[in-house]
C-alpha cells in the first residue's frame, strides 16, 4: 500500500482575480491532500480552476487565501528566494507548451535547474544523461529544441522536471501540444516514473489522458465535484505487476 | 550558482540569439562610433587651422608699415612707406634689442610673368636668404636666395609650386629657364616644397627674388613692405615687441606711441584670433556630438528595453525552474555588460576608421581625442547597462506565473 505521508495538504484555498470593474473567483475554499506516491489527474472544463489550482501548487502564484503545505513547508510564508528553492528543488514542472529553452541542446536544458541548485557540474551531465536515457532519448542529447518533435521535447522537459528528484511533478496539460501516438508515450513515461514513487499531479481536460492516473479530481466554477480512486487504473496497475 | 558558470550561461545566450545580439550591438556601434567620428574630425579641422597659421613661422613678429593718415581718414596698413632697411639693420645689430633671433626684411609686389605662351599675375617678393628659416621655407629642388645674389644684386627667381604649374605646366622642371617680371628676364634657380594654403595667403603662388634686386631693378623703391622677426623663443614674443616698438619710435622721431607709423603684430595674435573662430567650431561640433550622443544612447536603451522585454517568458521560465531574483538580474548584467563592452570597443575601431579616412580623403590631420573615447564609451556603457538591467528586475520580480504567461 502507498505510503499516507500527505505531500500536499491544500485547505480552504482561494483565489480572487481583481480587474478594473470584475472580480472573478478562480478558486473558492478548495481543500483536499495528495499523499506521496499518487498519480493524480485533475480535470474539468476551461475556467473550472484547474489551471489556477496547478500554479498555486507549483508555488508560481499565491493564493488570495487558504493554507497550502508542501512536503511539510508552510508555502504561504515564504520568500521569494525560498520559493524558487521550493520550485527548483521539490516541484518538477512539465508544461503544455514545453517551455524548453530556444536553440539550446536537450542536455543542457535538463541540467538548467540543477545548475540553479548547485550541483557540481560533472554530476549535472551524469545526471541530466541518465535522465535524458530513461525517457528515451540517449541518442539526442547533443539536438537542439528545435531539431527534435513535439513529442521529444516533451520528454526533454520530463527528465528535466524529475532531474532534481521533487516532492510532486505538476503536469498542465502535457499532451495538449502534442499527436495522440505520442501522448501515448508520455503518458507511458509518467506512468514508469510514478510507479519508481514519484507524485505526480496532473491536469487535463481529455478524459482518455485522465484514464491513466490512479486518482481523478473533477473541479468546477472553482470548487472540487468530485474526488475518486480511478479503479481501472489501480487493478491494472496490480495485475500488471 | 557560481558567477562564472553565469558569465558562460550569459555568453551561451548572446550566441544562441546571433541576429539578436549583433542587432543590439550595431546600435551601439554606431552611437559610440558617430560620435568619436564627429569629434575627431572637428579636432581634426581646428589643427589644421592651427598648423596652417604654424607654419607661417613660430616666434614671428611682424612689422608692417604704418597707414597713410590724411587728416582724419586713415588708409590702410602697408600704405605708407615708413620702413626702410636701415629700420631692418637696426633691429638686427642695435644693443637695445636682446631678444631678437633673427631679421628679415621684404618687399613684396605684384607684377606679370610670362614665359613663352603661359602668362601670370602674382606676388614679387624681394628677400634675403633668412627669409627661408623664418618663414620655414625650403625648397624641393634647386636653390633659395643666397647672400651673393643680395649682394650683387642678380636676377634669379625661386618659384612656388603654384607659379611653376601656372607659367610651365604640369611634370616639367623649371631650373635653368627664363622667366620675364615686368620686363625684365630672371633665371629660376629654385622651387619651393608647397605648404598649401589658399587666397592671397597662398605661400605656394609666390615668386621670391633677392631683396636688393625686387627694390631697384623691379619696382624702383627704397623702402620695406614688412619686417619678419623671429623672437629667441615664444616667451620673449611681448619683450621683443616692446623694444622694437621703442627702437622703431626712437628711429622714426615719434614721441606718442598712439601715432606710430608702423605696427607690430605677433604670431600669438594671429592664434588668437584663428583659436577664437576655431573655438565657436568646437562649440558647435560638442553640440553636434551630444546630441549624436543623445541619439544613440537613446538607440540602445531602446533596443536593450525591447530584446530584454521579448525576454520576459525566458525569466518566468527561469524563475519557474528555481533561479532566484539575483541571478536572473545578474545574468541579464553580464549579458548587457558583455553587449555593450564588445559594441563599445567595435564601435570605437570604426569611429577611428572613419576618421582615418576623412583624414586620408581631405589629407588633413588624424586626430583622436580619448576624452571623446572616454566619454562615449562610458555614457553608452551606462545606458546599456542601466537599460538593460531595468527591464530584466522588472521580470524577474513578477510572479513566474505573469512572466510565464507575457505577451
Amino acid at each position: 500500500m502507498p505510503n499516507e505521508y500527505p505531500i500536499i495538504t491544500a485547505s480552504l484555498l482561494s483565489k480572487i482575480y481583481k480587474t478594473e470593474a470584475i472580480e472573478t473567483m478562480a478558486l473558492d475554499d478548495v481543500s483536499f491532500k495528495i499523499n506521496k506516491g499518487e498519480f493524480v489527474a485533475i480535470m474539468g472544463p476551461s475556467g473550472s480552476g484547474k489551471s489556477t489550482l496547478m500554479h498555486i501548487l507549483g508555488a508560481l502564484d499565491q493564493p488570495t487565501s487558504g493554507e497550502y503545505i508542501l512536503d511539510g513547508k508552510n508555502v504561504e510564508s515564504l520568500s521569494d528566494d525560498d520559493l524558487a528553492d521550493i520550485r527548483n528543488k521539490k516541484i518538477g514542472f512539465v508544461f503544455q507548451a514545453f517551455n524548453l529553452l530556444p536553440r539550446t541542446t536537450t542536455l543542457r536544458n535538463v541540467m538548467l535547474p540543477m545548475a540553479y541548485a548547485g550541483v557540481p557540474k560533472e554530476q549535472r551531465e551524469e545526471l541530466a544523461i541518465k535522465y535524458l536515457t530513461m525517457v528515451g532519448l540517449g541518442d539526442r542529447l547533443h539536438h537542439t529544441t528545435n531539431q527534435i518533435s513535439g513529442g521529444q521535447q516533451q520528454r526533454v522537459a520530463i527528465a528535466r522536471a524529475i532531474s532534481l528528484d521533487p516532492a510532486i511533478i505538476l503536469a498542465d496539460e502535457p499532451t495538449g501540444n502534442i499527436a495522440s501516438v505520442q501522448a501515448e508515450e508520455i503518458m507511458e513515461i509518467f506512468k514508469k516514473i510514478n510507479e519508481k514513487g514519484h507524485t505526480i499531479v496532473m491536469i487535463t481536460h481529455e478524459p482518455d489522458i485522465a484514464e491513466h492516473a490512479k486518482r481523478v479530481i473533477t473541479m468546477r466554477d472553482g470548487k472540487i465535484v468530485g474526488d475518486i480512486k480511478n479503479t481501472k487504473r489501480i487493478t491494472y496497475f496490480h495485475s500488471h505487476k | 550558482m557560481e558567477i562564472s558558470e553565469i558569465i558562460l550561461e550569459s555568453i551561451s545566450s548572446l550566441t544562441l540569439n546571433k541576429l539578436r545580439t549583433s542587432l543590439a550591438m550595431l546600435g551601439i556601434v554606431i552611437g559610440i562610433g558617430s560620435v568619436i567620428a564627429l569629434v575627431s574630425l572637428g579636432q581634426a579641422s581646428q589643427q589644421s587651422v592651427q598648423s596652417t597659421i604654424q607654419s607661417l613661422g613660430s616666434n614671428l613678429l611682424t612689422i608692417s608699415s604704418g597707414s597713410q593718415r590724411n587728416g582724419t581718414v586713415r588708409g590702410a596698413a602697408g600704405s605708407q612707406a615708413t620702413l626702410s632697411n636701415a629700420d631692418a639693420t637696426a633691429i638686427a645689430t642695435s644693443p637695445k634689442i636682446t631678444t631678437v633671433k633673427n631679421v628679415s626684411p621684404e618687399y613684396s609686389g605684384r607684377s606679370q610673368v610670362i614665359t613663352g605662351s603661359n602668362n601670370t599675375n602674382t606676388t614679387i617678393l624681394g628677400v634675403v636668404p633668412i627669409y627661408a628659416g623664418v618663414h620655414s621655407v625650403s625648397v624641393s629642388s634647386g636653390s633659395f636666395i643666397t647672400e651673393r645674389d643680395v649682394n650683387s644684386m642678380t636676377k634669379v627667381a625661386v618659384l612656388g609650386p603654384t607659379v611653376v604649374t601656372d607659367l610651365f605646366g604640369e611634370g616639367v622642371d623649371p631650373l635653368g629657364q627664363k622667366i620675364r617680371i615686368g620686363s625684365q628676364y630672371f633665371t629660376v634657380i629654385g622651387v619651393t616644397t608647397a605648404k598649401g594654403g589658399s587666397g592671397p595667403s597662398n605661400q605656394d603662388d609666390r615668386i621670391y627674388v633677392p631683396l636688393t634686386t625686387a627694390q631697384k631693378q623691379l619696382f624702383g623703391v627704397k623702402n620695406l613692405t614688412s619686417i619678419a622677426v623671429e623672437a629667441i623663443d615664444a616667451t620673449a614674443m611681448t619683450t621683443a615687441v616692446d623694444e622694437i616698438g621703442y627702437l622703431l619710435l626712437d628711429m622714426h622721431k615719434i614721441t606718442d606711441p598712439t601715432k606710430a607709423d608702423f605696427s607690430i603684430m605677433s604670431q600669438a595674435d594671429m592664434l588668437s584670433t584663428a583659436s577664437q573662430v576655431t573655438g565657436t567650431f568646437t562649440t558647435l561640433l560638442s553640440g553636434v556630438a551630444a546630441i549624436s550622443l543623445l541619439v544613440g544612447g537613446i538607440g540602445i536603451m531602446n533596443i536593450m528595453l525591447v530584446t530584454v522585454t521579448e525576454r520576459t517568458r525566458e525569466i518566468g521560465l527561469r524563475k519557474a525552474l528555481g533561479a532566484k531574483k539575483k541571478i536572473i538580474i545578474t545574468q541579464f548584467l553580464v549579458e548587457s555588460v558583455i553587449l555593450t563592452f564588445t559594441g563599445g570597443i567595435l564601435g570605437i575601431l570604426l569611429g577611428i576608421l572613419l576618421a582615418f579616412i576623412y583624414a586620408r580623403l581631405t589629407s588633413g590631420a588624424f586626430v583622436i581625442s580619448a576624452a571623446s573615447i572616454f566619454l562615449a564609451f562610458v555614457v553608452s556603457t551606462v545606458i546599456g547597462v542601466v537599460f538593460g538591467w531595468y527591464p530584466a528586475q522588472r521580470a524577474a520580480s513578477l510572479q513566474p506565473i505573469e512572466a510565464l504567461r507575457y505577451e
